[in-house]
């Protein structure tokens, strides 16, 4: 249990695993998150599930190593052991034949959209995915979304690849054009969310959102993810992760953000050093 | 050996030095020595029908214990405390002796009652201190029979000792890596040290019983799936973990914790070893904790201890209704807390960041005694004023957290969440049984494992009826 059983780097410092963990493997749905911490010291890392393979047994996910936790669950390998690893939580994506749908992926967000796209294809939906990365060498997921999507748009910030620009401009174009959009799907940094829930919102088009807040616990128990949805507080954790764009106050989840901001470099340097 | 005698004073606990209590997050409470142990042995009459038994939740032979105490035969001793309860060294230090069989106690009637708390702490810490424990309970023939328990705090801990001395093949289901539940993310160091929630998990699993960590039950696995796995029964003790917050504006400002996170974070997640624990926590100079019972106390006292210059305890009644142990507000006025009574935040403000840094309060009175037979609080109008603040920490309830009963729509539930459960802990599903604060909302430890002996019992019945 909890062998990771690949290891692959998909671009400079995103890697992905393929972990043994059958009960998780079997009920994960697109939307689910696991949670996992890599030695008794380390914090409690919540991920997005990517894929999932029940008959193997595994499940797949993609992570930015970009803080000292994240760096030390990138040095393992294949044939390592998660110490602990728990899943899946939160609820999953709403799957549905809606029409036709816009899937939005940032950075690593592609990844986590894949599972949502898959799923919203195989319910019948057309479905146009947009993903970006700050330049060609960050971009993730494209040939699987291509597969999966009925269109595909590929954006970097640099234009190094595909529209230079960012996701929100492709998407801002297919809003202004008029083309039916029946729901957009945003996964990616908050600050993107951000942009993309105030892009759709004067053109009254659902926005689904899946928020990242800081967790410890992830089961409901710690209040550590609350976020405001409609004015009301609510557990990314439980209540989530996914919320109406809309409704979200994207300023106070951005200000939680940077609660540890501090801390977070504190341990950046002691891994550097060596120390961590 | 001592003769009986009710003239001498009840030996009061050493304390650990002011200095450190200060600094560390090292345990208040030292234990009484052998020679303080056989003293305080030595007032208890052993009253023909001791009243103390009576009053204690899982009814432990007091004064057979004690007996033994005073014979120096600590380990027979524990033994005899052990027969009915599996985790005396936490109650010990935990349990409100003082409001049950303490509270019995004749000699209470004229003085003070007999030590029974910290006498059941020495025996234990007598047997702790020896390595390794041994199962003291004598197993019945395995019956091969399968059950799971949901949660491992004080409930389920205390449901899969009996199941196991019965002879069952129990799992604990644990939705945390690490077992104790809140023994173990709730409770601190100072006032449990995870050494002796860890040797009495130790002392459960050395009966028979595993432990799973990392399964939550209602997301891993269904209620339906544990009984296709083969389980023949379920016991649910998953706690009341979900925290209430106060529902104010300003409340999810950056520097706002509930006390569940504060604790979680520094209890299980070690968060004071920072940066060698890789969890952080922010204790600012100035902290206002909010609420006035153990959980507030608890966090007012490890938020000075993580080096807060000001530490104020907010509370909306007075001192006289704190739901606290009375021992917790001495051990926190001693070290420093404020107390602002009869005061309630209305609303927080934070600064250009998202950081609180006021919270502003009003002043209440005390009015007519409410449901809880306490006087209810009423805000004075008017009285508004600011207190300047660097961290929030809320503690004024938790409620059920609803994961298993999502999955199992046949789990009948009240309207605050909590599974409705008959006198012996049965749910409305066959073979599946509850106790602890999922049942009842937010009490004792020690009211946890009564339910957690009652609901072994009920379910022994059951399975010999379906036989």
């Amino acid at each position: 249990m909890n062998d990771i059983v690949s290891a692959k780097e998909l671009a400079p410092n995103i890697k992905q695993f393929e972990i043994l963990a059958p009960p998780v493997a079997t009920k994960v749905r697109p939307g689910h998150f696991v949670v996992l911490q890599t030695e008794e010291e380390g914090e409690r890392i919540p991920l997005t599930v990517v894929d999932s393979n029940p008959e193997k047994g595994t499940v797949t996910l993609v992570f930015l190593e970009i803080g000292a936790s994240t760096k030390k669950l990138g040095k393992l390998k294949q044939g390592n052991r998660i110490l602990h690893f728990v899943g899946p939580l939160g609820n999953p994506s709403e799957i549905e034949k809606f029409g036709q749908v816009v899937c939005v992926g940032g950075g690593i967000g592609a990844a986590a959209i894949y599972p949502i796209v898959k799923a919203l294809k195989a319910a019948g939906n057309r479905v146009i995915s947009i993903i970006g990365a700050r330049n060609k060498d960050l971009l993730i997921y494209e040939e699987e979304l291509r597969k999966v999507s009925d269109e595909l748009y590929v954006t970097t910030d640099d234009g190094s690849k595909g529209r230079h620009g960012f996701v929100s401009d492709v998407l801002k174009e297919l809003l202004e054009k008029g083309i039916p959009i029946d729901r957009v799907i945003a996964v990616g940094p908050a600050v993107m969310m951000k942009v993309i829930s105030n892009l759709t919102k004067p053109f009254r088009v659902k926005t689904i959102v899946s928020l990242n807040p800081i967790m410890v616990d992830a089961t409901g128990m710690c209040g550590c993810c609350r976020v405001y949805v409609s004015g009301e507080t609510k557990f990314a954790c439980v209540d989530g992760p996914e919320f109406d764009g809309h409704q979200v106050d994207f300023d106070n989840l951005l200000a939680r953000l940077r609660t540890y901001v501090e801390e977070e470099k504190l341990s950046h340097q002691m891994l550097e050093k060596g120390e961590g | 050996m001592a003769k009986p005698d009710k003239l001498i004073p009840k030996q009061a606990m050493p304390k650990l030095s002011m200095e450190e209590r200060r600094k560390t997050l090292k345990e208040v409470a030292l234990g009484f020595s052998e020679d303080l142990a056989l003293v305080e042995a030595s007032r208890c009459l052993q009253c023909a029908k001791p009243k103390c038994v009576e009053g204690c939740p899982v009814n432990i032979d007091i004064p057979a214990f004690i007996k033994l105490i005073q014979e120096r035969k600590f380990e027979e001793a524990i033994e005899k405390i052990k027969e009915r309860n599996a985790l005396p060294a936490m109650c010990g230090r935990v349990c409100p002796q003082e409001n049950l069989c303490q509270k019995s106690c004749v000699l209470g009637i004229k003085g003070e009652p007999v030590a029974i708390g910290a006498l059941e702490r020495f025996a234990a810490d007598y047997e702790l201190k020896k390595e390794p424990i041994t199962p003291t309970g004598s197993k019945c023939n395995p019956t091969g029979v399968k059950v799971a328990v949901v949660g491992s705090g004080p409930f389920g801990l205390t449901a899969a000792a009996d199941l196991a001395k019965q002879g069952f093949d129990v799992t604990i289901f644990e939705a945390l890596h690490e077992p104790g539940g809140v023994l173990i993310y709730g409770i601190p160091e100072f006032r449990l040290p995870k050494r002796v929630v860890k040797a009495e998990v130790e002392y459960v699993k050395s009966l028979g019983v595993k432990i799973q960590t990392d399964v939550i039950i209602g997301k891993t696995y269904t209620l339906d799936e544990l009984f296709q796995m083969g389980y023949k029964a379920v016991f649910i003790g998953t706690g009341a973990g979900a925290p209430i917050f106060l529902g104010i504006p300003g409340e999810n400002l950056s520097g706002i914790y509930s006390a569940n996170e504060f604790l979680t974070r520094v209890n299980l997640m070690k968060a004071y070893l920072f940066p060698k624990y890789a969890t952080p926590v922010k204790v600012g100079r100035k902290v206002a904790v909010i609420g006035g019972g153990n959980v507030a106390f608890d966090s007012a006292r490890t938020a000075l201890r993580l080096g807060a210059e000001k530490v104020a305890l907010v509370y909306r009644r007075t001192e006289a209704e704190m739901p606290a142990r009375r021992e917790e507000v001495e051990n926190a006025k001693e070290e420093g807390v404020e107390f602002m009574c009869l005061v309630n935040p209305v609303r927080f403000i934070g600064d250009e960041a998202g950081w609180v840094k006021e919270m502003e309060c009003l002043r209440m009175e005390l009015g007519e005694p409410d449901e809880s037979g306490r006087r209810r609080p009423i805000p004075i109008k008017g009285s508004e004023f600011r207190i300047p603040v660097d961290t929030v920490i809320v503690a004024i309830g938790t409620r059920v957290n609803p994961l298993i009963q999502k999955t199992a729509p046949l789990l009948k539930t009240d309207k605050h969440g909590h599974l409705v459960v008959d006198d012996y802990g049965r749910t409305s599903m066959k073979f599946v049984y509850a106790g602890g604060d999922i049942t009842s909302g937010t009490a004792t430890v020690i009211e946890a494992m009564k339910a957690g002996k009652r609901t072994v019992q009920a379910f022994c019945e059951d399975l010999q009826k379906s036989e």
